[in-house]
């Protein structure tokens, strides 16, 4: 796993308060950790914040599972 | 009970008449104070009267969008990294008959009332919410629930700014963030001052409680909607009139 992977997965497990073994890569941020429409818009803050990069409102809405987050991150973070 | 000792809060119109007495009601109940407004000399003249202590100074013309956006940031970083308390307080009239309001005349108050008001909530919430607690608090006037004459463009503001209140206390109320606007009624300030003897019988006639608010009956308002006291009160307006008009 890589370095940015396992901080995306600290941050969603922290975040939306789920046990670490939940937060897969599939993992979608409403159908499987209960997330609801205000937490995705938290995380994207928190995943800004946390990798110094800015996520767009549109790339934003892409972001629907913790592979979409990683993905993006892998990509784009600073 | 209503104790802000250790939060911080961010007033904007602070050099006004009742932008004064919040920011000093704040002050004595312990809270740290962000005064802001467009004349430095008076904010350094309001920062002298509460002691120099809790309390740092932040000149912004609201109506200009650049200043506006770096106020909240300016103010989280003078209070220490957060502010718990937005005072949506500042406010100009530009008020003429409504066939006669000019395209200018609408667009600076909706600008400076509205606008402004909406950028600093949108820059305050985001702390506020990572921490689970917060207070907006948005001056807004009876007359944006009444109308009146001759301020098409203030009451619509006004009316505004209690919409975009109540929309944005639903979003983050599950935050431990709450969002509230007080009405105040004829309030005596330097505006009202202005008045003649016969304005001020015909608007006293109005008056149930037959006189004049004063800064610190909505200074005492807000006090409460920024307590803990009031956490379970979101979306709310509360009207602070002497019983001119109750709704």
């Amino acid at each position: 796993m890589s370095d940015i992977a396992e901080r995306v997965k600290k941050i969603v497990a922290e975040h939306l308060g789920v046990e670490a073994e939940k937060v897969t890569d599939g993992a979608s941020f409403i159908d499987d950790l209960g997330a609801d429409s205000l937490d995705t818009v938290e995380l994207v803050m928190a995943f800004e914040e946390a990798f110094n990069c800015e996520i767009p409102d549109d790339a934003a809405e892409t972001i629907l599972t913790v592979g979409d987050a990683i993905k993006f991150l892998e990509k784009n973070a600073a | 009970m209503f104790d802000l000792t250790g939060k911080t809060a961010l007033v904007t119109g602070a050099t006004g008449g009742i932008g004064g007495a919040i920011a000093k009601a704040l002050h004595a109940q312990g809270a740290t104070v962000a005064v802001s407004g467009t004349r430095r000399e008076a904010l350094e003249a309001l920062a002298a009267e509460l002691g120099g202590e809790r309390v740092a100074v932040l000149p912004c013309n609201l109506g200009s969008t650049e200043e506006v956006e770096k106020l909240v940031p300016a103010a989280e970083e003078a209070l220490g990294g957060h502010v718990d308390i937005l005072v949506n307080n500042a406010g100009i009239t530009r008020d003429n008959i409504f066939m006669r309001l000019s395209d200018e005349a609408w667009d600076q108050v909706i600008a400076v009332n509205l606008t402004a008001a909406f950028r600093l909530s949108r820059a305050a919430v985001r702390t506020m919410m990572r921490r689970r607690s917060g207070r907006i608090i948005s001056i807004t006037s009876i007359v944006g629930v009444t109308g009146n004459a001759g301020q098409g463009n203030y009451a619509a503001a006004k009316a505004g700014m209690i919409g975009m209140s109540k929309s944005l206390a639903q979003e983050v109320a599950s935050r431990g963030v709450t969002v509230n606007c007080i009405a105040p009624g004829f309030i005596a300030t330097p505006m009202t001052d202005a008045l003649n003897e016969k304005q001020r019988e015909s608007i006293l006639k109005a008056v149930p409680a037959a006189k004049l608010g004063t800064p610190e009956d909505i200074a005492a308002a807000c006090v409460y909607l920024a307590s803990n006291e009031a956490a379970y009160v979101t979306g709310q307006t509360l009207h602070v009139n002497g019983g001119m008009a109750m709704i």
